[in-house]
């Protein structure tokens, strides 16, 4: 019986997953865009651009890019995981939603498939942003078991955006109202963090802002992988995981609620 | 059999959103293998009866059961016996139509053989073949419709809920979609829908509910209720210009003694007759006697229309017999 119960979850979160796969290689545009993010442009641009505008002291990193890359990673964990649950709301909209939940599914395996999708694209989506600082010069110091770190960490971080994420899509009454949200959202995190300036170069109300930002902790434990080593980036990472346990754990909750209330 | 066995059992159902009450107190059966019909103007509150009875929606007051299953604490159970066809086209613009199918069959977690088997059957039914691989985007209005219920039909439930099936489509559609839905009956699926469609309500359900500002006034066969209203209806056309001589015509008709009801419609006066043989001379006199120059006296045998300004006081697509007085 439980096991009987168990092929039937794995058989809906495929058959949920497979459609958004589908989905996305209807969507030629979006496709592309999937592919080149424009984090990227962002990568190759601000890197070399203010390469010689950032002190390198203040960055301790051998040059802006390599600075910036670890900004870039957590960026798109960022954007990706927020919008995640966009599609939800259109389905949400206009009745899809009502028809899968009028079917004997589990309801957290339509949640799952969401996750299960914006993380494997988001996955890509990283390895490709690390293999284009490469080709421009950017060697990770903590090498191949460095990338699965960061990796592990975005998928983390990503579990508690994508609640977020979806949360607001249960929640609001139009699809304007979430995109201003997340507006609203977004801005600040990638502002008022470590992504593009490290916290020592703000000034003392942004410290303490960033300090209280997940992106910030997240993005500290990543960058030491790259472009410090293991010694410096062991106990950064111990942290991050700790701190993204407790802030999945808040948002997972926050999600939960939305959902139920919108779902029944 | 004496009484037909009962599937579906709703018992003083309410639901409110905030400060709207959208049903209040309803109750009603559905038999085994009939064709039951929620009739109602927009906002009658259909759909969210349906929605309740599909467990998507939890009701505020009252109980509803489906196949002997509470659609609140046996959700599942109830899902897994049912189709639904939403009211809105509820579809992916970027699958084809194969890859719905091909995604409810993982959600009602049907093998791929089964799945396969039942989507060749139903792209038969509903004429969509050809159009299986092609994506829904580019589908018609009418295509979409035939998808949802190909979709509503595919885990091969015992009762399949559709919410105004034919809801803008046009007359060969329809007529298409309730030849599906009266095949469905001859296989033993018992069907539960909505409309705002009278010539749909009479010509297709086996018995109806008229539910009109989220309450149920009168429950029976289409037959029943018109037979109910007890007596045939004149109508009679009076020519424009005489239309202030209405009210008083209304009035002699209404003191003859084989008269039941007299109702003032925009063309004339909805006449409701116990033996139209005799009264048809007697309503003839009075308006001779008062002045007023018949268009044309047409009788028939009440129609759904008048079962349901008899019981909610207006006329399905709006207004009320009052209006027209003004
Ligand atoms: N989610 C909701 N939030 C608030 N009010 C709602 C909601 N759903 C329905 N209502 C209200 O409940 C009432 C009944 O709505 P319902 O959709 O059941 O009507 P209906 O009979 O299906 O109408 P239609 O023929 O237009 O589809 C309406 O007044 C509607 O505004
Ligand atoms: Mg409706």
């Amino acid at each position: 019986m439980m096991q009987m119960t168990f092929q039937h979850y794995r058989q809906e979160v495929l058959a949920l997953t497979m459609r958004w796969v589908r989905r996305l290689s209807r969507e030629k545009f979006s496709m592309l865009f999937t592919l080149v993010q424009p984090m990227l442009f962002w990568l190759i641009f601000f890197g070399s651009l203010f390469q010689h505008a950032a002190n390198i002291q203040i960055l301790q990193a051998p040059n802006y890019m390599s600075f910036l890359a670890g900004g870039v990673v957590v960026m798109t964990v960022l954007n990706n995981g927020l919008a995640g649950g966009v599609d939800l709301l259109f389905d949400k909209e206009n009745g899809f939603l009502e028809r899968m939940m009028s079917t004997p599914i589990h309801r957290s395996s339509v949640i799952l498939s969401r996750y299960l999708f914006v993380m494997t694209i988001t996955g890509m989506q990283i390895l490709v942003i690390l293999s284009i600082a490469f080709v421009f010069g950017v060697r990770l110091e903590t090498g191949l078991p460095g990338i699965a770190v960061i990796l592990a960490i975005g998928m983390l971080f990503g579990v508690g955006l994508t609640a977020i994420s979806m949360g607001i899509a249960f929640s609001v009454k139009s699809h304007g109202d979430f995109f201003s949200l997340l507006g609203f959202l977004s801005l600040p995190m990638i502002f008022l963090s470590s992504a593009l300036v490290p916290l020592s170069a703000m000034p003392g109300w942004m410290q303490v802002v960033a300090m209280v930002n997940p992106m910030t902790w997240v993005i500290d434990a990543v960058r030491p992988l790259i472009i410090t080593g293991w010694e410096a980036a062991i106990p950064q990472v111990a942290l991050a995981f700790v701190i993204l346990a407790i802030f999945d754990a808040v948002c997972l909750y926050g999600g939960a609620k939305a959902f139920r209330r919108a779902i029944g | 059999m004496m009484n037909p066995a009962v599937v579906i059992e709703v018992a003083r159902l309410g639901k409110t959103f905030g400060p709207v009450t959208a049903i209040e107190d309803l109750s009603f059966t559905v038999h085994a293998g009939e064709i039951f019909g929620l009739l109602g103007p927009n906002g009658a509150g259909k759909s969210t009866t349906l929605r309740i009875l599909i467990t998507v929606l939890p009701p505020s007051a009252g109980t509803a059961t489906v196949l002997g299953h509470d659609v609140v604490t046996e959700a599942d159970t109830v899902r897994s016996l049912i189709g639904y066809v939403p009211q809105e086209r509820a579809v992916d613009r970027f699958l084809t139509g194969r890859e719905h199918l091909e995604l409810l069959g993982g959600l009602y977690h049907l093998s791929r053989t089964e799945t396969n088997a039942r989507i060749a059957e139903l792209l038969k039914l509903v004429n969509l073949e050809e159009h299986a691989d092609r994506v829904v985007k580019t589908y018609s209005g009418g295509m979409k419709r035939k998808l949802d219920i190909a979709c509503g039909l595919l885990p091969n439930p015992k009762i399949v809920f559709l919410d105004e099936p034919t809801l803008g489509l046009d007359v060969q559609s329809r007529l298409r979609i309730w030849d599906y839905i009266r095949r469905l009956r001859e296989n033993g699926i018992t069907i539960v829908m909505t409309t705002n469609y009278l010539e749909e309500a009479d010509q297709l359900c086996d018995r109806l509910a008229i539910i009109d500002g989220g309450s149920i006034r009168v429950i029976g066969s289409p037959l029943e209720l018109k037979t109910g209203l007890g007596g045939d209806s004149l109508a009679l056309t009076i020519k424009e210009h005489e239309a202030e001589k209405l009210p008083r015509l209304r009035d002699g008709i209404r003191a003859l003694p084989l008269v039941r009801d007299v109702r003032i419609n925009p063309t004339g006066l909805d006449v409701l007759v116990e033996a139209p043989e005799k009264s048809l001379t007697a309503v003839i006199e009075v308006a001779q006697r008062l002045d007023c120059s018949l268009d044309g006296i047409e009788y028939h045998r009440p129609r759904l229309d008048d079962v349901f300004v008899a019981h909610t006081g207006h006329w399905l697509r709006g207004g009320t017999p009052e209006d027209a007085e003004e």
